[in-house]
């Protein structure tokens, strides 16, 4: 097993160190250079252990080093995406960010997809995986399939992140909005995505629940469609096997409907049906009730499934798209507010009698804010994907504030949630170090994501309005660069707003650190707070 | 027929038909009345013990994992 290990290793060094001497490009050429590095690495790390006895695995409990390993780096991706995330804001509130000096790296063009794949991959992605493998043992009771596979799934999946982040900078992209990474990229993320797949599949097969639980539904539609998304969307050509630069297969109007096809249910599954998938898990978990209505959740599961997918020809209205395939998107991005607030009613119903641990229990509140922004979001998407809406909105920064109002709102809430659910779990601690932290980060978020989302909407309909006005001759009566410099104090308080979403995000890598380093908590642990007299 | 019609045409007929049918099972199926109580078995899934490695904590007996004991329904 170590021999074959280390024959494929060696080989794919091989492979990697001439890509990194041959390769057609830079990108090419310095990915080629980060595999070698990581494959020599491995190489020698099995080479020198090969005489030592393996310990045996102890199969009694779960396995949860790849959960930690996934908080942290959820974390970590976190902090970066952030980061960029504000940089970027004020790049276009200030253009003189874009630094001379760091042409053409640190050009808004290049950390843009850097900013939206660390977020939603890095951050969210990591979420999901730390949850749905934490979620997946605990709820069908038995312990992960398939042993080590799951660290080649983590670790994969962190390579994946950084090969996808380096091209990005390098300029290599296939300038697919949210499935940027080049060919090369595509294939790795597949062959982990499958492996992925079979250790989740094969934990669910080997369950000793005779249920499988809601959760673990969504987990599984999450996993199998992105793996459908991303292969129809990424059929492309490379020009050559030694260089990053491919041809897509589709072309025109077509290549535009898969696109959008992959881009909203991108948004659909990864960021709503896992996300449904955790909210499923740790709103019972943390309120210590069942979930409000068993038959809701899998009616709105199967309608969500239905409906989702038919959504995506809304983000072309008014475009080449025939305009049956538009109305198609329309309607049924209309109907899909009704499973989405179906899930935001049972997340919100299961807290019926203990409202009170708002006030007291700082997760809860993570999570109610979390549902509220699930809900907001799931009727001002239906709301602009009606063509009269969208004619307003479309092209405006009022599509940027409601997908951060979805994605600081519901997604980064209930990702802060797991983290400050699983870190005492994890490293068995009784609570995290400090809930007036906890506090501060949660009032951080909500006064960033309020800033950011009501100043994208001004901007948005400002912005809109300005484009369509005419004059009583029928003029335009705004140049584009009016528009621009009109918008410049609502770019300046969404700057401000994702300073106080990251700020918060900082105090809370600072309550993780003191949490697992072993600091005891300086306040009440919320553990003890959680378990009212029934 | 060219490709694109009939495949048009089965999707708009045959194919819909069968997963909107799939769809009203799954919902009569949610709601079927003696599946109730495994609705609600279900739905308490969670809120089991997480803790896996010693099920039953008694001083001086063999440690016995949660993954041995068999569920009793209920």
């Amino acid at each position: 097993m170590d021999v074959a290990k280390l024959i494929t290793l060696g080989l794919i060094t091989l492979i990697a160190a001439y890509a990194a001497d041959q390769g057609l490009d830079v990108a090419f050429r310095v990915h080629g250079f980060i595999v070698l590095l990581v494959a020599a690495g491995l190489f020698l790390h099995v080479l020198r252990r090969m005489d030592e006895p393996k310990p045996a695995a102890v199969l009694t409990d779960y396995n949860d080093g790849p959960v930690r390993a996934g908080v942290i780096a959820t974390a970590f991706w976190g902090i970066a995406g952030l980061a960029v995330g504000v940089l970027i804001a004020f790049q276009l509130a200030f253009p003189a960010l874009n630094f001379d000096w760091a042409q053409p790296f640190g050009n808004f063009g290049r950390l843009r997809p850097l900013h939206t794949s660390a977020v939603i991959f890095a951050f969210g992605g990591n979420a999901l995986i730390a949850s749905s493998i934490y979620i997946v043992q605990r709820t069908s009771r038995t312990r992960l399939f398939g042993g080590n596979l799951v660290w080649f799934v983590f670790w994969g999946y962190q390579l994946f992140i950084v090969l996808a982040a380096t091209g990005y900078l390098l300029g290599a992209t296939q300038s697919k909005e949210y499935a940027e990474p080049e060919w090369y990229v595509d294939i790795w993320l597949t062959l982990v995505w499958v492996v992925y797949l079979v250790i989740f599949l094969g934990t669910i097969i080997n369950r000793k629940e005779r249920h499988i639980y809601v959760a673990n539904w969504f987990f599984l539609a999450f996993i199998v469609t992105v793996a459908m998304l991303h292969i129809v969307n990424n059929l492309s050509v490379p020009v050559s096997i030694w260089g990053s630069k491919s041809v897509q297969l589709f072309s025109g109007v077509q290549d535009a409907m898969t696109q959008w096809w992959y881009g909203h249910n991108a948004v659909g599954f990864f960021l709503t049906a896992g996300f449904l998938g955790m909210m499923y898990y740790y709103v019972p978990k943390q309120a210590n009730r069942p979930v409000y209505s068993y038959k809701l959740s899998i009616v709105h599961f199967w309608a969500l499934i239905f409906l989702y997918i038919w959504a995506g020809p809304h983000h072309l209205h008014y475009t080449a798209l025939p305009d049956w395939a538009s109305t198609l998107g329309m309607v049924f991005s209309i109907i899909l507010w009704m499973p989405s607030w179906a899930g935001m009613m049972n997340g919100l119903m299961t807290l019926n009698g203990s409202w009170d641990k708002i006030r007291t229990d700082p997760i809860i509140r993570f999570l109610v804010a979390s549902l509220a922004f699930y809900g907001m979001s799931t009727f001002e998407g239906p709301m602009m994907s009606i063509r009269a809406v969208n004619s307003l909105s479309h092209y405006t920064d009022w599509t940027v504030g409601h997908v951060h109002s979805g994605a600081l709102g519901w997604n980064g809430m209930i990702i802060f949630a797991m983290i400050y659910f699983l870190t005492p779990r994890l490293w068995n601690r009784g609570a995290m170090y400090s809930t007036a932290a906890m506090n501060w980060h949660f009032w951080l978020a909500m006064i960033g994501i309020v800033l950011y989302a009501a100043s994208m909407w001004v901007s948005g309909i400002m912005e809109g309005l300005m484009w369509r006005e005419v004059d009583d001759q029928g003029f335009l009566v705004n140049s584009f660069a009016d528009t621009v410099s009109a918008k410049f104090p609502m770019y300046v308080v969404r700057g401000l707003g994702g300073v106080l979403y990251l700020g918060g995000a900082c105090i809370m890598v600072w309550n993780m650190w003191k949490t697992i380093r072993g600091h005891a908590p300086v306040t009440q642990p919320v553990s003890q707070m959680t378990a009212p007299a029934e | 027929m060219e490709t694109y019609s009939i495949l048009r045409e089965f999707a708009d007929s045959w194919f819909l038909l069968a997963m909107l049918s799939f769809f009203l099972g799954a919902s009569i199926f949610a709601f079927w009345p003696s599946l109730k109580a495994d609705r609600e078995d279900a739905a308490s899934i969670p809120l089991r013990d997480d803790v896996a490695g010693c099920a039953n904590a008694c001083a001086d007996c063999t440690c016995k994992s949660l993954f041995d004991l068999e569920r009793t329904d209920g």
